[in-house]
């Protein structure tokens, strides 16, 4: 039980419960609305974030002590831009289609509050070994909520999943409907805002609120 | 053994503590919905009378009734017309009414009930009394075509998100039976913003030539440029007296002008309803059109419509008396009621003229001030505490 009681797995688990930067912090939301019609893209939405996030934590992290503090968000921001566009070019490269599907979002990952937040809250005052889990740890927190929508998304609103249609045909001719809500932005609000009240209820009765 | 015996033997057994304590509240419930209240208030301070929420909100569901029967008779009727058959046979037409209306009223009662007793349970608070409008005021709001399915899901979406999630009736900021209706509209956009809301008795039938299935609305949402607003109107048989009388296609209860000010009266003369909210609706309503006549594109047949007209037609009368002035998600303040239905009458005139994407303005008009409400109410009274001669100076 030792690894569970280490300050990594604290560091690393707590950002994907307690403080998940979407259903509690409220964070990242743009994406989470953007890409989640379907869920391969949030897939690869996810472990370009959760690269990005957890690189950035620990080259700024090693930086720290030598970044002048009056402009650290300057030099964040150049590290966590180069890392994206990175991203971007690695995700053009060799996913080409899904890059597309992304489109402007792989970008746009520059200007996730997750990551500057957790620059600025975290990698600045931490060690690189701990910041990488922090990094880690909201990536995942992050990917896990955005899938769960997305999966609920394709599912009830174009009635597949991972791009193959799995509500029978005969459903369909009985009647049933794909929900034209959940494409639309007002789904993912109603489903984050679901999915927060779960968590908050399991969290209530687990006593750990 | 009456009714009231059977209660008074198992009081014991629904007490909080007793073996059913987990159904208390259902038991409760059930009970003040045949008898009095038989639990009074303690201390000294309040008013002692019967009306509780639940003889309040009763009130509504007879104002709604001339709302609801002529629903009936009018689903029937322009269901029996649609496919040629005869309409002076009025048993005939409403026995066709009933099967159209009466399905939705009960899935809408059935699941909802469901729900609001669940959460009671699980929750332990009183149920929640609210819901026997909202159950009412829903199905009126839906066109008879929608499956039932859907309207089921639509109700249990209103309540939970609408009302439960944030606590249950008085707590919730938004109208459950319009959050109910708003979800079903977005999320099954062919069934609610279709043209064709005549619902059909028999899947085999045919529908006779020349008979029109497109709502008041939709005849002049979907005119051609440069015509005549009024004219296309009476061209199609919506004539003024018409529109009023209700004989026309739309949603349930929303049709007749005539059956809705019946409701209206009850509501003002009991003092449920608030009149300040609906005359200013009225005018906020009656100056957005005369402004869209005044100053609107007269090639657009929308625009040029008379505001009478606009009044008559549409759920402007149902949504105004009925959904306006439900007393948790309107204002609380006499001021802030008139600021609020003015508004409501602005706001949805402008979504019906001006936005092609949506027919009907009211409901998004009223989702929209019923999140303004606190807002108004808190300006209201700020500005009032400012104007008060300090006690001490």
């Amino acid at each position: 039980m030792s690894f569970r009681n280490s300050k990594e797995w604290k560091t690393f688990t707590e950002p994907i419960i307690h403080a998940n930067p979407i259903s509690v912090a409220v964070l990242g939301i743009c994406s989470a609305l953007a890409v989640t019609t379907q869920i391969i893209p949030s897939i690869i939405l996810m472990l370009a974030m959760t690269a990005v996030i957890t690189l950035s934590n620990v080259i700024i992290s090693i930086m720290r002590n030598i970044i002048p503090s009056n402009i650290r968000i300057i030099v964040e921001l150049v590290v966590i831009a180069s890392l994206v566009i990175l991203a971007d070019q690695l995700l053009k490269a060799f996913l080409f289609d899904i890059s597309k599907a992304l489109s402007v979002f792989v970008g746009l990952i520059i200007t996730n509050c997750i990551i500057m937040g957790r620059a600025e809250a975290f990698a600045l005052s931490n060690t690189p070994w701990m910041s990488m889990w922090d990094g880690l740890g909201n990536g995942l927190g992050y990917g896990y909520v955005i899938i769960v929508v997305a999966f609920f998304r394709e599912l009830l609103g174009s009635g597949s999943l991972f791009g193959i249609q799995v509500v029978p045909d005969f459903i369909y001719a009985m009647g049933y409907v794909n929900m034209g809500i959940m494409l639309l932005a007002p789904g993912v609000f109603i489903l984050i805002g679901l999915l927060a009240w779960l968590e908050n209820a399991l969290k209530a009765k687990g006593g750990k609120r | 053994m009456n009714l009231e015996q059977w209660f008074k033997d198992n009081e014991e057994k629904f007490s909080k503590s007793g073996p059913n304590g987990k159904w208390h509240e259902s038991y409760h419930a059930i009970y003040t919905f045949f008898y009095n209240n038989h639990i009074k208030t303690n201390t000294k301070v309040h008013i002692r009378d019967g009306v509780d929420t639940k003889r309040y909100m009763v009130l509504v569901i007879i104002a709604l009734m001339p709302a609801l029967f002529f629903g009936i008779f009018n689903a029937g009727y322009q269901a029996r017309l649609s496919v040629g058959l005869s309409v002076d046979d009025y048993f005939a037409v409403i026995l066709a009414g009933a099967s159209l209306v009466l399905p939705l009223v009960a899935v809408s009662y059935g699941v909802g009930l469901g729900i609001e007793f669940f959460f009671a349970t699980i929750r332990g608070h009183a149920i929640n009394e609210g819901f026997l409008v909202s159950g009412l005021l829903y199905p009126l709001i839906l066109p008879v075509t929608i499956p039932l399915w859907q309207a089921g899901l639509g109700i249990a979406f209103g309540v939970i998100v609408g009302k439960e999630v944030f606590g249950g009736t008085g707590r919730n900021f938004l109208n459950p039976a319009l959050t109910a209706r708003c979800f079903v509209f977005f999320t099954y956009p062919s069934q609610m913003s279709g043209e064709i809301w005549t619902g059909v008795l028999n899947a085999k039938d045919q529908i006779v030539d020349g008979f029109s299935t497109a709502t008041p609305l939709a005849v002049v949402a979907y005119a051609e440029k440069g015509s005549d607003g009024m004219k296309l109107l009476e061209d199609a048989g919506f004539g003024i007296s018409n529109l009023i009388i209700g004989l026309v296609p739309g949603s349930v209860g929303e049709t007749s002008v005539i059956a809705i000010l019946l409701g209206a009266g009850l509501l003002i003369f009991t003092g449920v309803g608030s009149w300040r909210t609906m005359v200013s609706a009225l005018v906020g309503a009656l100056l957005m059109g005369f402004l869209f006549n005044i100053y609107g594109d007269k090639d657009s047949a929308m625009l040029g419509l008379p505001p009478l007209w606009h009044l008559a037609m549409g759920s402007f009368a149902f949504a105004v008396v009925f959904m306006a002035t439900d007393p948790v998600s309107s204002p609380t303040t006499n001021t802030a009621k008139l600021i609020y239905g003015f508004l409501i009458g602005c706001m949805g005139m402008i979504i019906r003229v001006m936005n092609p994407a949506y027919p009907e303005g009211w409901m998004l008009a009223i989702l929209l001030m019923n999140v303004f409400a606190p807002l108004i109410d808190y300006l209201v009274m700020s500005y009032k505490t400012s104007k008060r001669i300090p006690n001490l100076v």
